[in-house]
């Protein structure tokens, strides 16, 4: 139900991003999806990959702040008006989102996954459920990544 | 309205003329009394004669001064609040304190004869600026526990001079007091007059009465001193002093603007290399340490300033024979002083601890932005406060810099860094960076 996301905390000036990408790249991590926010004066780097508690031990090696969270991975219809439906459902439940972003984009009349960062995840989960959207199994969710 | 002529000669500059030899032997007079009154009622200061074996019949000459023990800030902070006076309670007419806003201030005391030298050696200072009766003072020293506002207020006035004791802040009355009343010389820290004469400009103000400058309180160069005195055509002098000696008026610069004569006939100056505490020779750049001759009710022997400069041994241009100090430019010690409150990173470092109860490495950054210092605090961001959240890392800023405001008593920016990108010394955080154009 779950996917685990490192955040990566990145100062805001050239070369930083450079850094944690190489170092996973040197320990053979492939990096499935990344989102970056960035604010004048810092940048926070979310990260999903396989081996996630190994991506962590590399990266607290070279120095990186990391922390572990995690975040829910939910399908939404590849359509017009189909994030607004899983978002009416979100509301509904009474949960707010702090963030999202792409896990991996539907085509072909097929539907998109997105990650969703809640504050409780599991019950988040649950209540989704109930209003008929499909939350992704880790497994799922790897697989939808093509991982 | 009277000429502002720094050459003309005021009866109360007397003491600064006084032949070499003369002042030497005043001097050393002074020197053996006070370090008399000093062992005789100071514990702290008997303590460490008898660990040297020392007492008051072995200063017999100016240079068996070296031999005496230092005294240094935190003896202050050790015997507070009132350790190291000399006078009781019933002789001591006035109290002040330092600006440290953190723990315990340090407190200074003055008989009714120790704010007589002050008020003397004030009235030495604005006349070696050219300063008499007939000009108008604008006293923009904070007024309060701060020796700033009062040892400039009581010496202007003494002087003869029209005193606004305005005290600090409150940009636009000062503005317009400064145009409005005529005010032909203004005491207040460099960094704030430049931003008083950016604001006058701004407001269309006629400065044109305002002749001299008297700044202190900050470290400041020649550089600034040209700008100030090209932008405004005002003087600009540099002005020393430190609570523990008396306040402003310990030494000041005279027409001449090369070098601050000290009032060494109450305050005597060594240099001394800051590692090893031994005097070095004039001209030889080291720490100033200062010795009151005449302060009774808190008499300091030997007391380190951590101020960097060097004795000037050829004599000034104005004829005075009290001796020149190079203007201050940096301290021995870590402490700095941003818009005339001292820092100690100590402090910065409490104020941030104070926040989530970690302990960040930090690192402070001081600039001059358009004439006023600015202070930003880099601290490194640790995986207890990290969070993948922006609005909570931004939240963390926002209280680390309410607390900084808080603590300090004046606002810095803070900035969070990547873990281990401060710049380290011997493992040791360089915790200042002042890049402050002084």
């Amino acid at each position: 139900m779950k996917l685990r996301q490192l955040s990566l905390f990145l100062e805001n000036r050239p070369g930083q991003l450079k850094l944690p990408c190489q170092v996973l790249g040197k320990a053979g991590i492939d990096i499935l999806v990344m989102s970056l926010a960035d604010t004048q004066q810092f940048g926070i780097l979310r990260l999903i990959v396989r081996e996630d508690e190994r991506a962590k031990q590399v990266l607290e090696q070279a120095g990186c702040v990391v922390n572990v969270t995690e975040v829910l991975a939910a399908e939404v219809p590849d359509r017009a008006g189909g994030l607004g439906d899983v978002l009416e459902a979100f509301d509904q439940s009474g949960i707010s989102v702090e963030y999202i972003y792409p896990l991996s984009s539907g085509h072909q009349g097929k539907t998109a996954v997105l990650a969703f960062r809640v504050e409780d995840p599991d019950r988040a989960a649950k209540l989704l459920a109930e209003r008929g959207v499909h939350v992704l199994t880790r497994a799922e969710a790897f697989q939808a990544m093509g991982a | 309205m009277q000429s502002h002529d720094a050459r003309r000669f005021h009866a109360a500059s007397a003491p600064d003329y006084v032949p070499v030899p003369q002042l030497r032997s005043l001097q050393l007079e002074r020197l053996t009394r006070i370090v008399r009154r000093a062992f005789d009622r100071v514990a702290l200061f008997r303590r460490r004669m008898e660990e040297r074996r020392l007492g008051p019949g072995d200063v017999r000459s100016l240079e068996d001064l070296a031999k005496l023990p230092f005294t240094v800030k935190t003896d202050l902070r050790d015997t507070y609040p009132f350790g190291l006076f000399a006078s009781p309670m019933e002789e001591v007419v006035r109290l002040h304190a330092s600006s440290g806003t953190t723990g315990k201030p340090t407190v200074v005391a003055y008989t009714q004869s120790d704010l007589e030298v002050w008020t003397e050696v004030m009235v030495r200072a604005f006349a070696a600026c050219g300063l008499h009766r007939g000009d108008v003072v604008q006293n923009a020293y904070g007024y309060g526990l701060f020796t700033g506002g009062l040892g400039a207020h009581y010496g202007a006035e003494a002087l003869g001079a029209t005193v606004i004791p305005i005290s600090g802040g409150n940009t636009e009355r000062q503005i317009m007091v400064l145009q409005d009343f005529g005010v032909t010389a203004i005491c207040c820290t460099p960094s704030y007059f430049l931003h008083l004469v950016e604001r006058g400009k701004e407001l269309g103000a006629d400065f044109s009465k305002l002749r001299a400058g008297i700044f202190g309180a900050e470290p400041w160069s020649e550089a600034m001193r040209r700008r100030i005195e090209a932008d405004t055509g005002v003087r600009a002098y540099d002005i020393y002093g430190l609570s523990e000696i008396i306040g402003p008026g310990v030494g000041i610069e005279c027409f001449a603007q090369s070098g601050l004569h000290i009032f060494e006939d109450h305050f005597y100056p060594e240099i001394i290399d800051p590692a090893s505490g031994e005097v070095v020779p004039d001209g030889t750049e080291g720490e100033l340490v200062l010795t009151t001759l005449s302060k009774d009710a808190m008499p300091m022997i030997r007391y380190r300033t951590r101020d960097v400069t060097s004795i000037i041994p050829e004599p000034c241009a104005c004829g005075r024979s009290v001796r020149r100090i190079r203007r201050i430019g940096r301290r021995s010690d870590d402490m700095f002083i941003i818009r005339g409150v001292n820092v100690f990173p100590s402090q910065v470092e409490t104020a941030l601890l104070a926040v989530e109860g970690t302990l960040p490495h930090y690192q402070i950054v001081l600039t001059r932005e358009k004439g006023l210092d600015e202070m930003e605090v880099r601290v490194e961001v640790t995986p207890e406060v990290f969070s993948d959240q922006v609005r909570a890392l931004e939240g963390l800023q926002r209280k680390l810099e309410q607390s900084l405001d808080h603590t300090l008593g004046i606002r810095a920016r803070v900035t969070l860094v990547g873990p281990r990108t401060l710049q380290r010394s011997e493992g040791k955080a360089k915790r200042v960076l002042d890049e402050r154009q002084i």
